[in-house]
């Protein structure tokens, strides 16, 4: 019986090229992913210089100058691309360390500008001065940072003017590590800082509210909103009934 | 442990890559050789064949598969029918016995044995040039015999196979066997090219009578003595060949637990036949069939459980993380908005992409094998989409019935 090994070998050639390319097109895409992320971080990074600049010169701008502008949008949008990136890549890949340590670095400077503003201006400037700050650990000695991710990605979403900081508990950042001692943040997570004040282990979206009552505020005020909203629409059906 | 299952997956799917590109080289390499090769249609002369049809509790559909065969255009004084009841304990004998005084029909009767054994006794009253098995549950098209007794042309074939199509296939389970055989007519073509055919259908594969002789006769094989017969030729040098537009018509089963039982006894078949041959694997003096081929099939029930085992555990994680989303937060319905950032970009979606068209690339071209009129058919999308979910399910009870030495029955 024959065999024809040349064609074994060219079939291994094909296959061989088909994987390259498919690994040259992965590697490619990946680092178009990587490269979205650093523009967003430097976005963010001009948008906080930029901020902190006019801050600088708040004694000739108002404080009602500053508007829900004035803090940057994108830190949402970047951790999540940052945390999808470090799901598919690995926490361990040196690029998204580096992205991760200046997100972290961007978060923190967020958090300071945006305290500086609540101390000059009050807190009902900015995003009436509502932040979370919350540290987690993916080296699987937290049970509950699975669970109080889902909580804190709702109230996200539920209240976009709510600044959630999110950080990596064991990353190697020395800002990171200041910020913890200054807070004094134990090694018991998950960790929430609010308001100055530690909380430790799971907390419910109940919990938070309890922890920072301005969001049952705002609940009433959405409320109140769509009750109006609702009767303006009953009243305009009335009248354009004949 | 992430590393490790990955690289299972990136060796597994460069494996199957290879496979299918060895395949399609093949296909095209040897079609275009046929295409400028004269082509034999007909049989110069016309040699003496006897079918045998095994029958066994089969009142219903032997009367249509006899029909069949009397409609055969080839010279009847050429062309023998041997019916043998294997002890039916149904009408069967009874309905058979129309035939009784046609001259080209014998019917045998003995004590039940199973399948081999009633081809073994049929082959002692047989002294034709080709002989041949068609099962009770299967026609044949009337121009099917000539094309394979042209094939014969050829001293050294020994035996050739036909072309398995669905008879009227119904409902989904219906279709997604019909795009399966359809996908089989391929690589039977291209297992014929490189001279590795390793199963001669129960429905009508035609042997040279002197196979019989010098290798023996049918062995019982685990219930699929139709592979275990292929495998003995082919370690015994033979050669077998195939026929692709000599179409059996073979009726297939209606319901989930006879198509399981079906394919359980065939892939429980496979595994243990291998073991029995295992000396042809990764043999350079069985060719094609030993290099590529037997370890292919080998590996095909392997990765198949791979990929399904890793599916269901991926199921499983996802849904295990949104009922403890669910749990804590409550259900929450999330707009949908589209950004390229979330596409998968892996290396698996790139290599499965390929793979994807490569297997569409081969059901396009085994379907004009079939001489089938469309290039796709709605079998072929219903075939696509469950086939991978469901073949897991009988070659995971397959596997536990090898390594449990848990026989499989007939029916």
């Amino acid at each position: 019986m024959e065999i024809s090994w040349k064609k074994y070998a060219y079939t291994f050639l094909i296959t061989a090229v088909i994987f390259i390319t498919a690994i040259y097109l992965s590697n490619y895409f990946s680092q178009k992913k990587i490269n979205e992320i650093k523009n967003i971080e430097s976005r963010i990074a001009v948008d906080i210089l930029a901020s902190e600049t006019q801050f600088s010169l708040l004694s000739e701008l108002s404080c009602r100058d500053i508007g829900s502008s004035f803090l940057s949008k994108e830190l949402a949008t970047l951790g999540d691309k940052l945390a999808y990136t470090e799901q598919n890549r690995g926490s361990d890949d040196a690029e998204v360390l580096n992205l991760k340590k200046y997100y972290s670095l961007l978060q923190i400077k967020d958090f300071l500008l945006m305290q500086k503003i609540k101390e000059r201006c009050g807190s009902n400037q900015a995003n009436n001065g509502l932040s979370i700050m919350y540290f987690y650990s993916n080296e699987g000695d937290c049970a509950d940072c699975e669970k109080e991710g889902f909580v804190l990605t709702k109230l996200r979403s539920d209240y976009p003017e709510l600044r959630v900081y999110s950080f990596d508990y064991n990353l190697d950042l020395s800002a990171l590590q200041t910020l913890v001692s200054v807070y004094n943040i134990e090694n018991k997570l998950p960790a929430i800082l609010i308001n100055d004040k530690v909380y430790y282990g799971f907390k419910s979206i109940d919990d938070m509210k309890v922890a920072l009552p301005f969001l049952v505020e705002l609940d009433k005020q959405k409320a109140k909103a769509e009750a109006e909203a609702e009767a303006l629409k009953a009243k305009q059906a009335t009248s354009s009934t004949p | 442990m992430h590393l490790i299952s990955e690289s299972i997956t990136y060796v597994i799917l460069f494996v199957a890559l290879y496979i299918e590109v060895f395949f399609l080289i093949t296909y095209f390499e040897f079609r275009d050789k046929e295409n400028k090769t004269e082509k034999i249609i007909l049989p110069v002369k016309y040699p003496s064949v006897s079918i045998i049809v095994p029958v066994w509790n089969e009142e219903t559909t032997v009367l249509k598969t006899i029909f069949s065969l009397l409609k055969l255009n080839y010279p009847k004084d050429k062309l023998s029918i041997y019916i043998v009841d294997d002890g039916s304990i149904d009408n069967t004998w009874k309905v058979i016995q129309r035939f009784s005084k046609n001259k080209q029909i014998k019917l045998l009767r003995k004590e039940n044995g199973g399948k081999y054994t009633a081809l073994n006794y049929a082959l002692e009253f047989i002294d034709s040039d080709l002989v041949g098995c068609l099962d009770a549950d299967s026609l044949v098209h009337p121009e099917a015999l000539k094309r394979i007794v042209a094939k014969f042309e050829d001293s050294e074939m020994m035996a050739v196979t036909p072309s398995v199509k669905i008879f009227e296939p119904k409902g989904i389970l219906g279709l997604i066997q019909k795009a399966e055989y359809i996908f089989g007519i391929f690589l039977r073509k291209v297992f014929s090219y490189l001279n590795a055919l390793y199963i001669t259908p129960g429905p009508f594969s035609i042997f040279r009578r002197s196979v019989f002789r010098e290798i023996g006769g049918y062995k019982h094989a685990h219930n699929t003595e139709d592979m275990e017969i292929a495998m003995r030729m082919q370690k015994n040098n033979m050669k077998i060949g195939n026929v692709h537009n000599a179409f059996i018509y073979t009726i297939a089963p209606t319901n989930l637990i006879t198509l399981y039982k079906q394919r359980l006894r065939w892939v429980y078949g496979f595994i243990k036949n291998a073991i029995d041959y295992r000396g042809m694997f990764f043999r350079p003096q069985y060719g094609n069939l030993g290099m590529v081929i037997l370890p292919a099939a080998g590996f095909s029930v392997l990765s198949t459980m791979y990929f399904f085992g890793s599916m269901v555990f991926s199921w499983i994680n996802s849904l295990v993380l949104t009922i403890k989303e669910i749990s804590t937060v409550g259900l929450s319905f999330k707009g949908f908005s589209f950004d390229f950032f979330y596409v998968n970009t892996d290396i698996i979606v790139f290599v499965s992409f390929i793979a994807i068209v490569g297997t569409l690339l081969i059901i396009v071209t085994s379907r004009g094998l079939a001489e089938e009129k469309n290039i796709f058919g709605v079998d072929s999308v219903l075939f696509l989409m469950f086939y991978t979910l469901l073949a897991p399910i009988w070659m995971t009870k397959a596997i536990y019935n090898v390594v449990f030495s848990q026989k499989t029955k007939w029916r």
